[in-house]
């Protein structure tokens, strides 16, 4: 019999300073623990995951995570390279209905694989390390964008690229803008709104910046029109790609400067705001499970996106419902990283009431390039059957024109149909400004 | 501007979506606020309304056995007026994809486990497959499923005394996958017709396995994996090659009947203008006396306000995590709704594993218009109703009456909400 059946020593009552974590040492270094014992195998993770739907090789997010944590605390165990197959886009964490970190313990797992176990003069590692460091090349190619823009689609160079580098040469590198979103906003001296009450703090991205200033811009013009102060701090990438290749070390460095520019801002009454979902969701979420920088937390709890933030500070219907475009119609992709935040249904929520304006969810499939992960020579071909549905969903839609919030999304969208692709901010400004 | 509605629904399962459906169909406007994917896709997909009182069973006529229940039971407060209106809203919504609509009486469905399941309405898949068929049948298991064994499943429906001969065989899907590939691994493949080694279609590979083993069988069941989203094609197709008819059985999680249902609700909602927040969890709310004027998301540790003129709480039982428990009491996280049990938690089960819990009927206390009240009888709250498994009262695993609950709570809160908001 049991003790549960038999509880011998002690009466419920006297039991009830009992902290079940006290048995384990004090744990002061992050391991693969957290939540791994409210997993009671119910599978839903593993019917979520994209990558498990088309690889049947990869093991999916419930042995990536809980299994793999029990199979580590015999100390001899490896990370199984299996976790370089999985693309970060979070959709475990949503299905899994007792809340286990999935996706900390995948980050955690594969930035200890990376720092162990693989070879740091490998193609693979430096392959890795230069994808999810992309902001350097991107401050260095945005310089001279047109020469840069040129020499990254020449046949030759995606030839060098994908035999001596490992990324597909099947993708073209998107384009540089002539002018970063920074270099704009400076030029026209900053923000042309001042307000003691609504102050927002601008966390763009690499991606708005060197290569969608449009973007930026519209984000910009609506906040102002909304009487909103806006600040443009000094930042550095978010973290995802350096995350989903398991560079913590890279991405702890990036992060340790964000927190700090922006916590100071949110001490003088600033909320952060990202139009990239999966910037916000790295402040939202990532940053405290993973760091332990001074601010942390507050920068977690005032980050916002974009469109999120006027729904639930201004009436964003009512303008919407007031306003008219010209005729159009948009195939709209909600990316993984904006499902987790509960953000998948509010573009097109909002936009069925704009006047001129059809757009039709694609879908619940991921797209597949989740970020780095579709640029990989080895993965170009899983990233692709993934998005395969999405594909189909939107050359079934009735608009030839994509509508997504993720950069790398949008990029996928357009290799995968040939569509042009907008962010939902560009339709806001040409409906409110 | 916060965001604003008429009717908030609190949960993401089949409570919540019917009575999101309920307070639409009163012209109001309707906001759903789920936190994870629901319990439907650990579900089987059927909807069983009533099939057993106290442990005696199967019974035929799900009205006639309602009065057979405890006063404190929610079918007693809903009456068989409640019930009825909660299946036609799940008839309207899910359209001709079940059946089981003609009849008040129970249709007897073979599950995974063997058993023979009395219950209301079932996927038009699972149809040829009832137990009250004179037909009889082939059960047909795959190598690599390990949790559904044909053999076991021919043997126990017959040992449940059904009028037909039936028999199991366990052959190899004509893929092979990984040793523990997922049922939607093998749905995928039937749906896309994917190739076999030899090049031909793995549709018809199988038929041709399934033909060898076809003796003078009448109809074929497969463990639920027979396509997703083309699966009326894939069930078309292995029955005109076979020449009998062929038929699903529900499986465990993760369930495809059960993950089907989630995403036709979901488009029964969309349609029906029903508006979605997704992803974050209800923690709180903000109340002006007896009324709850906002729910608090939690969107990422920052709360954020959802208003509303009236709110629904369908956010299930103890496996949804509607009903929360410690070591010292029974709650209800969001409102912090009265669950009556003892204090003593020794109390709140039996040792046998199918006995008579306690724990299995935790749950709020509802009044006649499902609003949750207090230990001394009164509403929690005026703008507050709750339906699903968050009501207590039913022990709808003994009682093969969870969807039933659902519905019928929906209905009742649903519609209520939408009148009065």
């Amino acid at each position: 019999m049991s003790d549960a059946e038999n509880p011998s020593n002690p009466t419920p009552d006297e039991q009830t300073d009992f902290e079940p974590v006290q048995v384990f040492d004090d744990e002061t270094e992050m391991d693969l623990r957290p939540g791994a014992d409210n997993c009671y195998k119910c599978t839903s993770c593993d019917t979520s995951c994209p990558v498990a739907e088309v690889d049947d090789d990869f093991p999916g997010p419930k042995f990536q995570g809980p299994e793999q944590w029990r199979l580590k605390r015999k100390d001899d165990e490896d990370i199984d390279d299996s976790i370089t197959s999985c693309s970060n886009c979070m959709r475990c964490d949503n299905a899994c209905p007792s809340s286990v970190p999935l996706s900390q313990m995948h980050n955690t797992a594969r930035g200890e694989y990376v720092d162990e176990q693989m070879d740091k003069l490998s193609r693979e590692y430096l392959r890795n390390r230069l994808l999810s460091n992309y902001r350097i090349m991107a401050e260095i190619g945005s310089k001279v964008p047109r020469l840069t823009n040129f020499a990254l689609n020449n046949s030759l160079v995606q030839k060098f690229n994908e035999k001596v580098l490992g990324i597909t040469a099947e993708r073209d590198f998107p384009a540089f803008a002539e002018q970063t979103f920074r270099e704009w906003w400076h030029e026209r001296g900053g923000a042309q709104v001042s307000s003691e009450e609504k102050k927002i703090a601008y966390f763009h991205g690499c991606y708005s910046n060197y290569n969608t200033p449009e973007v930026a811009k519209a984000l910009v013009r609506v906040f102002e029109k909304f009487g909103y102060e806006i600040a443009v701090p000094r930042q550095r990438c978010s973290g995802t790609p350096m995350f989903a290749n398991g560079m913590l070390d890279d991405a702890g460095r990036a992060a340790e400067v964000n927190v700090s520019e922006f916590s100071d801002l949110i001490d003088e009454g600033y909320d952060v705001i990202a139009s990239c979902t999966s910037c916000s969701m790295s402040l939202r979420q990532e940053y405290p499970e993973l760091f332990e920088f001074h601010g942390t937390a507050e920068v977690s709890a005032h980050t916002y996106e974009a469109m999120e933030y006027l729904r639930i500070h201004e009436d964003l219907e009512a303008e919407i419902e007031n306003a008219s475009v010209e005729e159009q119609s948009f195939a709209y992709h909600a990316p993984c990283h904006a499902r987790n935040q509960g953000l998948e249904h509010q573009a097109v929520e909002l936009f069925r009431e704009l006047d001129g304006v059809n757009i039709e969810d694609v879908g619940d499939s991921c797209s597949g390039i989740s970020g780095t992960y579709g640029w990989k020579e080895e993965k170009y071909d899983t990233s692709m059957k993934i998005g395969e549905e999405m594909f189909d969903h939107m050359e079934h839609a009735e608009g030839n024109v994509g509508m997504t919030e993720c950069p790398t999304c949008s990029m996928q969208m357009e290799h995968g149909t040939g569509y042009d692709i907008k962010h939902p901010l560009q339709l806001l400004e040409e409906a409110l400004v | 501007m916060p965001i604003r509605e008429d009717v908030l629904v609190v949960g993401g399962g089949l409570a919540a979506a019917t009575a999101a459906l309920a307070a639409r169909e009163t012209g109001k406007s309707v906001r759903l606020v789920a936190h994870k994917k629901s319990t439907l896709r650990q579900a089987s997909g059927l909807i069983d309304v009533l099939g057993y009182v106290d442990g005696d069973g199967p019974r035929a006529d799900p009205y006639g056995a309602m009065a057979d229940l405890p006063d404190d039971h929610p079918y007693r407060l809903v009456g068989e007026e409640g019930v009825r209106e909660g299946l036609r809203i799940f008839d309207d919504a899910v359209g001709d994809a079940y059946a089981g609509g003609h009849t008040d009486t129970n249709a007897l469905v073979p599950t995974y486990g063997g058993t023979v399941k009395p219950t209301a309405r079932y996927p038009n898949s699972v149809a040829p497959g009832l137990a009250s068929i004179d037909e009889d049948a082939l059960f047909v298991g795959f190598e690599s499923t390990t949790d559904f064994s044909a053999p076991v499943v021919a043997d126990h429906v017959v040992a449940a005394g059904v009028p037909f001969e039936a028999r199991g065989v366990t052959i190899p899907f004509p893929i092979r996958f990984r040793d523990d590939a997922r049922a939607s691994r093998f749905a995928r493949a039937l749906d896309r017709d994917e190739t076999t080694d030899d090049g031909r279609g793995v549709r018809r590979v199988l038929a041709e396995a399934v033909e060898e083993h076809l003796t003078d069988e009448e109809r074929v069941g497969f463990p639920a994996m027979l396509g997703d989203d083309h699966d009326a094609e894939v069930r078309e197709e292995l029955e005109s090659r076979l020449g009998v008819s062929v038929f699903e059985v529900p499986t465990g999680p993760p369930s495809l009947l059960g993950l089907k249902l989630e995403d036709r609700l979901f488009e029964a909602l969309d349609e029906a203008g029903v508006r979605l927040s997704t992803g974050n969890p209800a923690v709180g709310y903000e109340a002006d006396g007896d009324r709850i004027e906002a729910v608090y998301v939690d969107r990422k540790r920052k709360e954020i306000p959802y208003h509303a003129e009236q709110f629904v709480l369908a956010t299930g039982g103890l496996v949804g995590k509607g009903i929360g428990s410690d070591r010292e009491r029974v709650t209800e996280p969001v409102f912090d709704c009265y669950v009556p049990h003892s204090e003593d938690r020794y109390d709140w089960s039996e040792s046998a594993a199918f006995g008579d819990h306690a724990f299995a009927r935790f749950g709020v206390v509802p009044d006649e218009e499902m609003r949750p009240t207090t230990a001394s009888g009164e509403p929690e709250f005026a703008n507050l109703r709750a339906a699903g498994g968050v009501v207590g009262g039913a022990d709808v695993a003994r009682e093969k009456s969870a969807s039933g609950v659902s519905l019928a709570t929906a209905a009742v809160a649903g519609g209520r909400a939408g009148e009065e908001a």
